[in-house]
């Protein structure tokens, strides 16, 4: 893989089914009733359940190493939370690489859902020896 | 003491004692979390690739830091945790709700099953007061260290919103409902129709509309025609007190002279009691309150 300045990742589309946002709140150890509850939720004024953050960056990780490989290390991850990403929303990831020094890559990445950016943020990575 | 001065003195206390984590790092919880997060990368689960990777064995992935201290169900926050205090500190002052806005995770380096986690919180900084789409609030920023014995592995920095909620607008009061007799039906549904109907007696007009003419023919009939709508004040009120129903105060009630010829009686909307003067031109507006009433107003023609 050539990686450049500029050079994009491939998209990655998640379907956040409330499954999928149920799951992963409890896997990240997060009870909120806002995760899990969908009365809960409403009652404190949301559409419905909706992601959380650990999730978040558990996204970002998983769409970032994807792409840069198993063995890429994941330095950093910095997301600044926008709009909620609710049940049976769907988020697209998208990114791009804004610098580079040897191995050590920025990225910029975001992720959109139908109410607008859910998160955006810059990774550090560091590409395993030999890739180019 | 100021949100500035309690702040302060929260930061200057500096990291809280270390909390441990329920468990130490294990393959169980990391098996949940990538079958969650949907991450197939082999060095968290398949120890034959993982022993040949760079890590030269399993590792949990990174993100997975703050997992291992997250307090779970029951969970409750140590005594000199520093979040307590300042939330305890904004609480107290009406700024009760809160929205995460940053999530800044640093790892220096990947974990292993085994090894125990414990978290600090320190205080680092309390902005405000700043007016924001969800209502006045104060930016909380925390640094939040994950250590390994007393290796720091990974540290976050995590910045909140802490904020008044707007206040709900109340619900509209109801508003006072006109008498409608068989003589004043013509003029509200005529409302209802945005027309402003004047009561005609051969070729006299009248308003407010009653039973008889002007001159008493008792075999008189009365029909009628449609005002232009535009007019001038006459004269004029403003309503400052007592409240009324359906009301925002003060607001301006005019009698306003129509080309027709009759003066008619209704709030003047959408200006400041200072604006309005005898003689200013104004226009007919229709107010729907429900399926029934629509109310006669002026506004100012411009």
């Amino acid at each position: 893989m050539t990686v450049t300045v500029g050079t994009e990742l491939p998209p990655m589309v998640i379907e956040a089914t409330p499954t999928m946002i149920i799951s992963t709140a409890l896997a990240t150890r997060d009870f909120q009733d806002v995760h899990h509850d969908r009365d809960a939720a409403v009652a404190r004024g949301s559409k419905d359940i909706f992601l959380n953050i650990l999730t978040d960056t558990g996204l970002v990780q998983r769409f970032v190493s994807e792409w840069a490989g198993p063995e890429a290390l994941v330095r950093s991850i910095k997301i600044r939370l926008g709009v909620p990403c609710y049940a049976y929303d769907t988020l697209t990831f998208t990114g791009r690489v804004t610098a580079r020094d040897g191995a050590d890559l920025e990225l910029a990445v975001s992720a959109v859902d139908s109410l607008g950016e859910h998160i955006g943020g810059t990774v550090s990575v560091t590409l395993p020896e030999g890739d180019s | 003491m100021t949100i500035e001065e309690a702040a302060a003195k929260i930061a200057a206390a500096g990291e809280c004692s270390p909390r441990p984590g329920r468990d130490p790092v294990n393959q169980a919880m990391v098996n949940s979390w990538v079958e969650a997060i949907g991450d197939a990368n082999p060095v968290y689960t398949d120890p034959e690739y993982a022993a040949r990777s760079v890590h030269k064995g399993l590792v949990a992935p990174p993100a997975m830091a703050q997992v291992w201290t997250m307090a779970g169900l029951h969970g409750t926050r140590a005594d000199d945790d520093p979040m307590s205090a300042i939330m305890a500190v904004l609480d107290e002052a009406g700024y009760t709700s809160v929205v995460a806005t940053n999530s800044e995770q640093t790892y220096h380096r990947y974990l292993r099953a085994g090894e125990e986690v414990s978290i600090t919180t320190e205080l680092e900084d309390v902005t405000g007061p700043k007016r924001t789409g969800l209502g006045e609030g104060w930016f909380v920023t925390t640094r939040l260290n994950w250590y390994a014995g007393s290796e720091l592995v990974a540290d976050m920095l995590f910045r909140i919103l802490k904020f008044r909620p707007r206040e709900a607008e109340p619900p509209p009061a109801p508003v006072l409902r006109p008498v409608i007799s068989p003589e004043t039906a013509f003029f509200w549904e005529g409302l209802r129709e945005g027309e402003l109907r004047i009561q005609r007696w051969g070729e006299v007009l009248r308003h407010p509309p009653g039973p008889m003419p002007p001159d008493g023919a008792l075999d008189a009939v009365a029909d009628h025609v449609v005002a232009s709508g535009r007019g001038t004040v006459y004269s004029y009120v403003a309503h400052h007190h007592p409240p009324v129903p359906g009301k925002r105060l003060p607001f301006v009630v005019a009698l306003v002279e129509l080309e027709e010829g009759v003066r008619m009686m209704a709030e003047l909307l959408d200006v400041e009691p200072d604006e309005v003067h005898v003689g200013l031109a104004v226009r007919a507006a229709f107010v729907r309150i429900d399926d029934e009433l629509t109310l006669p107003a002026w506004e100012v023609a411009r």
